[in-house]
């Protein structure tokens, strides 16, 4: 019997709550390879890692086309609903009601945005309802094999060289005015960008509205296309550089107020925007919405953080529910008492 | 539009003949938003005390001001409160329908008219009233504005007067209408008062109805049925609500919003529920839904529309499989229809509601009771089954003045159904949300947000398997779909029984249910009395349906399904489950007019269909 010395395995890497990144992984892509769901479904997985979310308090939610399956592809430790075309937001605001110590992650796409669901994402931002909403923008139909989607540019061509010719949606711009209070676009290819945008989308409390461009590798990565890498490479126009300091790290990185404008989110992070151009106050409703206008003007894909209100009261908030969630109280708090209905009866005698 | 048929039958009064007592119809026809409601509420409650059985049901139009409306009160010793077909004293208020109404009315009526209407050169085979009410408003003194309604306070003292229901239950009931402000009270006091005294002065009685003391409703409430399904849920331990407004739902919401704000507000002074008003009624069924799956008892109400719209969203739930309660108050379809008239006439496609192979547990209340308890019954069977469970209330129910007896304190505690929780995940270990282990079809589940790496599960409307898990197999999605069925199969033991009236020996059985009941009731006493057939009668409560319903079939010679649409919805049900052949032994008995069902129209159609 010999001795052997041993080296102990290194310890594998945890985050502050003591997960490895594999706790935050989901089952295995069914999308095409290159898709850029993919891409974003990892940045949503380091993300979360990085942030320490409790996976168990994520809910995740969408709606149905390619994007809406992605839930399935990331953090299995979270309850999903996968909903119907167009109709995830009153699912999620529903789940929201029931327990507001979730955190919820939709994921969905263009079409089931703008087209089918217009109406239910119109009430989602007016809501403010704490929710990061994630919008995996393809400008077409993925599922039903390339259709032209209502975020589709002006002029760009399916596969087939037919060119839309009806205006696309600006979803930000939209976002903007209906009342969501983080609005950003971003590129699934623009790795550190998105992964910063959504760290901070985690510390936000009301609605994210994150639209990221998401080129669909078979039906819409063409030349002619708006919504391919090769246009998104060539046209992405950055706003301004992010970057993020989450409220448990100690901020030891100074930086130049006079070149950068600084947010304090709700939960004591720091989100900085490094200006990269003219004068941009992030927090100006009426600038950010002239700024898209003119970059649409300009034939750019601008991308960042275009507004933020880090004070705005949530839906929740204004509800005024009890501190315990709604969904486990128990009956002596739900169940009036007999004295209660006799006050009732005794009013309609 | 007159509210009776065109040929009258005779009233039961008649010129100069015997005393009616605690027998007739009032109809109060009225211009839409003229403030008739405080007067007509003050008139049913004066004869409810006097202790003779009441209803109050307002027939009005999809308007809200300048339409004509006409408000019904039924007065019954014998506890008949379902509508009366004839109208036995006719309150004209309204030019525009007067004419109409008069004429339309039974020979042996009697008309209170306002005096330049000169409605009495009409007929000769009724008797006529003429009320200045002008003139009597000007005595009361009220500022112009308000003398159009006092002069709806004026008819209800000479109305009193002339039934000779006693003047301080009229003052009475003022005082509990207009509660809270004395301006108001004594306006109105003062009306009714130069109403009582004008008739007593100046107007001989020549009709025979009376209204006199008697003791059948001491003790009891007068509500709605929406009122009593807000209350229901309240007491139900409902938790999030979502709707959107649509007639006749809308007050029940409202009305609920009410009592949760006085009943629901805990010691922190914080909510311990969540109402919000949807953007359409997809929003507030997916709502309801997303609030269910995460835990809460969730509802919605509404109607005919709402529901086509949310078959989608239902589809959903039932194949996922979460709870929600929605009730539906049924109006007149299809399409927008009468949306201010009452039908049964959204049974079939609730019960099948939404693609592919679905069918829903539907509740069906007859009474504000009913509307109170099904409340907790919808709510634990949906969390029982984790399924949508419907509750067809109509606008009968829900928005017409019933009486009743106080609501019982629920004793059942609330049933949540079957949840796992953390400690349940750690013995266990894990758990397959679509599995039945239990045999009865229906599996565990967790509620996001509970604190174990097992917990999770994705809720999804594509293809599973037993752990959730997307899967197009066929064995799997067979299955599943077995099992689904397997948990209808199982609600039928559960389900609120239907109740039988009858020896159970008659030849000739009557199967209705929800506000038909009231006519019903009546008019097997009519084709006792009047044709000497006795009848069996089941009243169903529930769907799917459960052995009594076969049974009754099976026993009876023939069976008549009363129902208030036009192609015999329920009996289409019934005969989906029983045997083939039982089908022939049905019958059906149909209305769709929009208004409350009558037990005269019953008892007609079913004596023709008996060949007699």
């Amino acid at each position: 019997m010999g001795t052997t010395t041993t080296t102990p395995p290194p310890a594998p890497k945890t985050n502050r709550i003591g997960l490895q990144v594999i706790d935050y992984r989901g089952g295995k892509t069914t999308l095409c390879a290159g898709c850029g769901h993919n891409a974003i479904s990892e940045r949503i997985i380091d993300a979360m890692y990085e942030m320490g979310v409790q996976p168990e308090r994520v809910a995740k939610f969408s709606g149905i086309g390619c994007s809406s399956k992605s839930p399935a592809y990331f953090m299995n430790r979270s309850h999903s609903f996968n909903s119907v075309h167009g109709r995830m937001p009153s699912v999620a605001t529903g789940a929201m009601l029931a327990n507001k110590d979730l955190i919820a992650l939709g994921v969905t796409g263009d079409g089931d945005t703008v087209s089918i669901g217009a109406g239910q994402f119109i009430h989602l931002m007016r809501r403010n309802l704490p929710m990061i909403y994630i919008i995996e923008d393809n400008g077409c139909y993925g599922l039903t094999k390339g259709q032209f989607s209502a975020t589709a540019d002006l002029g760009s061509t399916l596969k087939s060289g037919i060119a839309n010719d009806l205006p696309p949606v600006d979803t930000c711009a939209m976002a903007i005015q209906l009342g969501a209070t983080f609005v950003g676009r971003s590129f699934s290819g623009d790795k550190k960008q998105l992964h910063t945008m959504l760290k901070a989308a985690i510390a936000h409390k009301g609605t994210v509205m994150l639209d990221v461009v998401s080129p669909c590798v078979t039906f819409n990565d063409h030349e002619g296309s708006t919504k391919s890498y090769k246009y998104m490479q060539a046209h992405e126009e950055p706003l301004h550089e992010v970057s993020f300091v989450p409220s448990f790290e100690e901020i030891n990185v100074d930086y130049d107020p006079g070149t950068t404008f600084e947010v304090t989110m709700h939960d004591g992070s720091s989100l900085r925007l490094k200006k990269l151009e003219q004068e941009y106050d992030p927090t100006d409703r009426v600038e950010a919405v002239s700024r898209l206008m003119k970059s649409h003007s300009a034939g750019e894909v601008l991308t960042g953080v275009f507004y933020i209100n880090a004070k705005a009261p949530s839906f929740i908030d204004m509800l005024n529910v009890t501190d315990q969630p709604l969904a486990t109280l128990p009956e002596s708090r739900t169940r009036p008492s007999r004295e209660a209905l006799a006050k009732c009866m005794e009013e309609l005698q | 539009m007159a509210t009776t048929d065109i040929v009258p039958r005779e009233s039961s009064g008649g010129l100069g003949h015997k005393r009616v007592v605690n027998d007739m119809s009032i109809q109060v026809a009225t211009v839409n938003g003229s403030g008739s409601q405080s007067s007509n509420t003050v008139l049913l409650r004066s004869i409810f005390q006097m202790g003779v059985p009441i209803s109050g049901k307002n027939l009005f139009p999809s308007n809200i001001a300048g339409l004509p409306t006409w408000y019904t009160i039924r007065a019954n010793k014998d506890g008949y409160i379902g509508r009366k077909k004839e109208i036995d004293l006719l309150i004209a208020m309204n030019a525009e329908t007067a004419q109409d109404d008069v004429k339309t009315l039974a020979p042996g009526a009697s008309v209170l008219y306002d005096e330049p209407l000169a409605l009495d050169k009409l007929r000769d085979d009724v008797i006529f009233y003429a009320v200045p009410y002008d003139k009597l408003a000007a005595t009361v003194g009220a500022e112009a504005k308000l003398r159009k309604l006092i002069k709806n306070m004026i008819y209800v003292g000479v109305a009193a007067q002339l039934l000779e229901i006693e003047y301080a239950e009229v003052e009475k009931a003022i005082r509990k209408q207009f509660s809270a402000k004395a301006k108001a009270t004594n306006l109105n006091l003062a009306a009714a008062k130069a109403g009582h005294d004008y008739a007593a002065a100046n107007l001989k009685k020549r009709d025979p109805f009376y209204i006199q003391r008697m003791d059948k409703t001491k003790g009891m409430i007068i509500v709605d049925g929406n009122s009593a399904a807000a209350m229901g849920c309240m007491f139900a331990g409902c938790t999030v609500v979502t709707w959107y407004p649509i007639t006749p739902s809308s007050s029940l919401v409202e009305t609920m919003i009410d009592y949760m704000k006085e009943y629901r507000i805990g010691a922190d002074g914080k909510a311990t529920f969540a109402i919000v008003q949807a953007e359409d009624e997809l929003a507030a069924v997916g709502m309801v839904i997303g609030a269910a799956w995460a835990g809460a008892r969730s509802m919605t109400a509404t109607a005919g529309p709402g529901i086509s719209l949310m078959a989608e969203f239902v589809g959903l739930a039932y194949y996922v499989e979460v709870p929600a309660v929605i009730w539906n108050i049924q109006r007149v379809g299809p399409s927008t229809g009468l949306p201010t008239r009452t039908a049964q006439g959204d049974i079939l496609s609730t019960a099948l509601l939404s693609h592919g192979d679905t069918k829903h547990i539907m509740l069906i209340p007859n009474s504000m009771i009913e509307c109170f308890t099904m409340a907790q019954d919808a709510f634990d069977l949906a969390e029982r089954f984790q399924t949508p469970v419907f509750v067809m209330s109509d606008l009968d129910l829900g928005m017409n003045n019933w009486m009743s007896d106080p609501f019982p304190y629920p004793e059942k505690p609330i049933d949540r159904g079957k949840v796992l929780s953390k400690e349940d995940l750690e013995k266990l270990g894990g758990f397959a949300r679509y599995k039945d282990v239990d045999g009865d079809g229906v599996g565990y589940r967790t509620l996001p947000g509970t604190d174990h790496p097992a917990a999770a599960y994705f809720a999804r409307g594509s293809g599973h398997n037993e752990k959730a898990q997307y899967s197009e197999r066929p064995d799997d999605f067979e299955r599943n779909m077995e099992r689904i069925n397997k948990k209808f199969e199982t609600a039928r033991s559960f389900v609120p029984r239907p109740e039988l009236a009858g020896s159970g020996k008659a030849k000739v059985g009557i199967i209705a249910y929800g506000t038909s009941h009231w006519a019903l009731i009546e008019a097997r006493d009519q084709l006792k009395n009047e044709h000497n057939l006795e009848t069996d009668y089941l009243r169903l409560r529930a769907y799917p349906f459960t052995r009594e319903v076969h049974d009754f079939i099976e026993k009876h010679e023939r069976t008549y399904i009363v129902e208030q649409n036009r192609d015999g919805q329920m009996a289409s049900l019934i005969k989906l489950d029983i045997k083939p052949e039982l089908v022939t032994r049905l019958r059906s008995i149909c209305h769709i007019h929009g208004l409350p069902m009558d037990a005269r129209s019953i008892t007609d159609e079913l004596m023709m269909m008996e060949g007699k």
